[in-house]
């Protein structure tokens, strides 16, 4: 590093090529929403980044008429002087991949994005060439790619310029599979291949870490692990619950919520199991199941099949608003997932005052200390910490108390000195 | 003359196992875990016994034999007699020899390590007087020195004692209550009229406990000629170092060196003409007090805040030890001696450390001392069993 004339380090401004999938408003999951966060808390550090994206939106929405054009640069917002520049190309690639091939997005838009297509490499491959494009007009000192999708432009980039790549694991193909045995080959060796590309790996915990070196073979010793943050910014503001859940609650019933998208990463099916358990015990709870997904359908037939529909809520997929009122009518906020690389919902519930349970096969239990933490398969320790919560007044008060506390400390500014100081090492040690 | 005053702790609580709410009305046995984690109570006290109560005692009675000047002091909660008794009789049988040789005095505290004296007074006497009716029966000896659980003390601890007979009390050595007062000196409970009071030395006690085998710290390696010449070098009539016996070979392990500064400590103290090992008994009898100290709110030697904030310190932790002493009533009432014991041994102040929620450099001092992933599950675990505990009283009325 530079010294000045006093001895202090001149911190020079960094640029970033960035490219990842979405970025709010057009996210339809926590991938965008740490996109962003981490974007900004990098921006306002005094990095310079420009962020490029494929997207393609539905025509009604306000901000079509700047994203539907490739290539084309446009302004998302300005912090401290700094601009975070979104570069847009058109491309029907989405992030969250489900064997139905529907996407939610998080305008409430379903749209058909069945990357098991015979176009998958095509559209990995177009999106790599432009990246290719974009690297030799766009000057930059490290490229950084979130995620399998933009692994491949991030490894054109790197290719053409010469500089050092990032590659940052928010989520692996074997959590969204649900272990190794029902992983997409091709996703999984373009993820591969873009770790192995990569100068520096960043894994959003230490269990994504583990998989990383497990069922990827990367090297541990270029894998940092970043834990993610919540900011101001990315924060719901505090509402009323949604009405209809308060007039069960004044009629004496707990309310449990699950948030997410219904897949089999997320544990959907555990979650009623337990409910069924703690059902032969208290009949006065209300379980809430919030977001879609390819399980929809045999989650309703399950909760049917385990005579526990009375007491089992379907809300669809909430977002803005309605999400916070979710949020804030519930006594407890249950993550039941099989394998979360990080899980940003938790710190939502708790920035609410909303206690939370977690499974241990989370990134996010990795970082909280206020919250119920459980096995996802056992189904009776969550019935039995459910009950708990409900049942003892002064843990549900404290929990609250306390989370609401320690979610304010987990920010993306935290997470962004971290990626500050290895964006500053990779560019320092050059490219091999 | 210059005292040198060694008092260990040895205590074991029953742990709560994890008992869940569907444990409640079917399951009477709340410290039985027989898994591979620490909340099996069995294989704690089989694990201690092996690391720290039988080398640590053996070599003792070693240095008693060797020494016969060097004279120490103890004290057992009752609990952890019984379960060295049922778990690791050679053990008991160690430190019952080690109190045999008639240089070691031990001290009174109540049976089940409890916090009973803040909570109620008569349950306190009982638990006292089964304390001293288990250390007579093992040890055939009569304690003298009363110290309270995590040497909590308040000024009507001592007027109690006072009445009760005891000669010598001990607590904290707290800068904020000594002021410019060295606790190098024996006291005057205010209040009282014959008991005297012994006060920690928490600089030169934590040295050995705590500080030990730390790198970071500037002393690193503490080796006994060092410690033994700060002891010579310490002003005043007594040093009184109260620790925890854990500290050899279960705080601070084997390999620490622990043992061989044990070992080596009795020649490097005789190396100081005028240091003489005392018993706190031997202590009160040699010397007058120097001063009366107040102490009207309660203190500790635990944190860094030396009060009860790590056993009563968030809401959790309150409404547990308020929903165990609301039974007592109950307990009384039903005349079943299982669930007396039961109510007993939740009482004991382990169970209330678990559910500390103190963060920064305590708190990894209590995740350390927990069996429990969190102070959560410990509430949890605690609570159920509890109300289990509701029922049987109920039931039994």
């Amino acid at each position: 590093m530079v010294k000045s004339g006093w001895g202090l380090p001149i911190t020079t401004t960094m640029r970033i090529l960035m490219f990842g999938w979405e970025f709010p408003p057009f996210n339809s999951g926590g991938l965008g929403v740490a996109c962003l966060g981490l974007t900004r808390a990098l921006t306002s550090r005094g990095m310079d980044v420009t962020f490029v994206m494929p997207k393609k939106l539905p025509v009604e929405s306000a901000f079509a008429k700047i994203l539907f054009a490739d290539s084309v640069e446009y302004s998302v917002e300005e912090i401290s002087g700094k601009s975070i520049r979104t570069i847009g190309i058109s491309s029907t690639i989405t992030p969250y991949t489900s064997r139905s091939g529907k996407v939610t997005l998080s305008n409430g838009t379903v749209v058909d994005a069945n990357i098991y297509g015979e176009d998958l490499l095509g559209q990995v491959l177009r999106y790599s060439l432009q990246a290719g494009e974009i690297a030799k007009s766009e000057e930059c000192d490290v490229i950084y790619a979130h995620d399998w999708l933009s692994f491949g432009a991030g490894i054109e980039a790197k290719r053409i310029t010469g500089r050092p790549l990032i590659a940052h694991v928010h989520a692996t193909e074997v959590d969204r599979c649900g272990g190794i045995d029902g992983v997409n080959p091709v996703v999984f060796e373009l993820e591969k291949l873009g770790m192995q590309t990569a100068d520096r790996v960043i894994a959003v915990s230490q269990l994504t870490k583990d998989i990383i070196v497990k069922y990827y073979g990367i090297d541990p010793n270029k894998i940092v692990v970043v834990h993610n943050g919540i900011d101001e910014t990315t924060m719901p503001k505090a509402l009323p619950g949604i009405a209809s859940l308060r007039a069960l609650k004044a009629s004496g019933y707990s309310i449990v919520l699950f948030l997410g998208r219904i897949t089999l990463q997320k544990g959907p099916d555990y979650f009623l199991k337990a409910a069924a358990r703690v059902l032969q015990q208290n009949k006065k709870v209300i379980f809430v199941i919030s977001g879609s997904g390819d399980m929809d359908r045999s989650v309703m037939e399950m909760s049917a099949a385990l005579g526990i529909g009375q007491n089992v809520l379907f809300t669809g997929f909430l977002q803005g608003d309605d999400r916070t009122m979710a949020y804030a009518v519930a006594d407890l906020f249950v993550m039941p997932s099989v394998s979360e690389p990080f899980g940003i919902t938790p710190l939502e519930a708790m920035r609410l005052g909303t206690p939370v349970l977690i499974s241990k096969q989370s990134g996010v239990s990795e970082v909280v200390f206020h919250a119920l933490k459980v096995d996802f398969w056992d189904t009776d320790e969550m019935a039995n910490k459910i009950l708990a919560v409900i049942e003892h007044p002064m843990l549900h008060a404290t929990l609250s108390d306390y989370a609401q506390n320690e979610a304010l400390s987990i920010t993306w500014d935290r997470a962004a000195q971290n990626v500050d100081r290895i964006i500053r090492e990779v560019s320092e040690s050059g490219v091999q | 003359m210059k005292a040198l005053c060694f008092y260990f702790q040895v205590h074991q609580p029953y742990r709560v196992k994890k008992y869940r709410v569907f444990d409640i009305g079917h399951d009477t046995e709340y410290f039985n875990d027989r898994s591979e984690t620490d909340l099996n109570n069995r294989r704690i006290v089989e694990k201690v016994a092996r690391k720290s109560y039988i080398p640590a005692t053996s070599l003792l009675l070693k240095l008693l034999q060797r020494h016969p000047e060097m004279h120490v002091s103890f004290s057992f909660s009752g609990i952890a007699l019984e379960q060295l008794e049922q778990y690791v009789p050679e053990a008991l049988d160690l430190f019952k020899r080690v109190i045999d040789t008639g240089q070691v005095e031990v001290l009174g505290e109540t049976y089940y390590h409890s916090l009973s004296f803040f909570y109620s007074q008569p349950e306190f006497e009982r638990q006292v007087a089964k304390h001293r009716e288990l250390v007579r029966r093992l040890f055939g000896v009569w304690p003298r020195t009363f110290r309270n659980t995590e040497l909590s003390y308040r000024n009507d601890l001592a007027h109690w004692a006072d009445k009760n007979g005891y000669e010598t009390i001990l607590a904290e050595g707290w800068d904020p209550v000594l002021g410019w007062r060295s606790p190098n000196y024996v006291y005057k409970p205010v209040g009282a009229n014959r008991i005297k009071l012994l006060l920690k030395n928490y600089k030169l006690s934590d040295d050995v406990a705590f500080r030990f085998s730390s790198q970071d710290w500037a002393e690193w390696p503490l080796t006994s000629e060092k410690f033994g010449a700060w002891l010579g070098e310490a002003p005043g009539d007594t040093v009184n170092l109260f620790m925890d016996y854990e500290t050899f070979g279960e705080h601070q392990w084997e390999d620490t060196g622990i043992f061989h500064f044990l070992e080596a400590l009795p020649q490097e103290v005789a190396k100081n003409p005028g240091i003489t090992f005392m018993t706190p008994s031997e202590v009160s009898r040699s010397f007058d007090t120097k001063d009366e100290i107040d102490m009207p709110d309660i203190v500790t030697w635990a944190d860094t805040d030396r009060d009860l904030s790590a056993w009563t310190g968030n809401p959790l932790q309150r409404a547990a030890i308020d929903a165990v002493y609301a039974l007592e009533d109950g307990v009384l009432l039903a005349n079943d001696g299982r669930i007396l014991e039961d109510w007993r041994r939740m009482q004991t102040s382990d169970h209330f450390y678990y559910m500390c929620t103190k963060y920064a450099n305590d708190g990894d001092v209590h995740a350390y001392f927990s069996p429990y992933e969190s102070p959560y599950d410990a509430y949890i675990a605690y609570m159920n069993a509890l109300s289990d505990l509701r029922l049987r009283v109920e039931r039994a009325k």
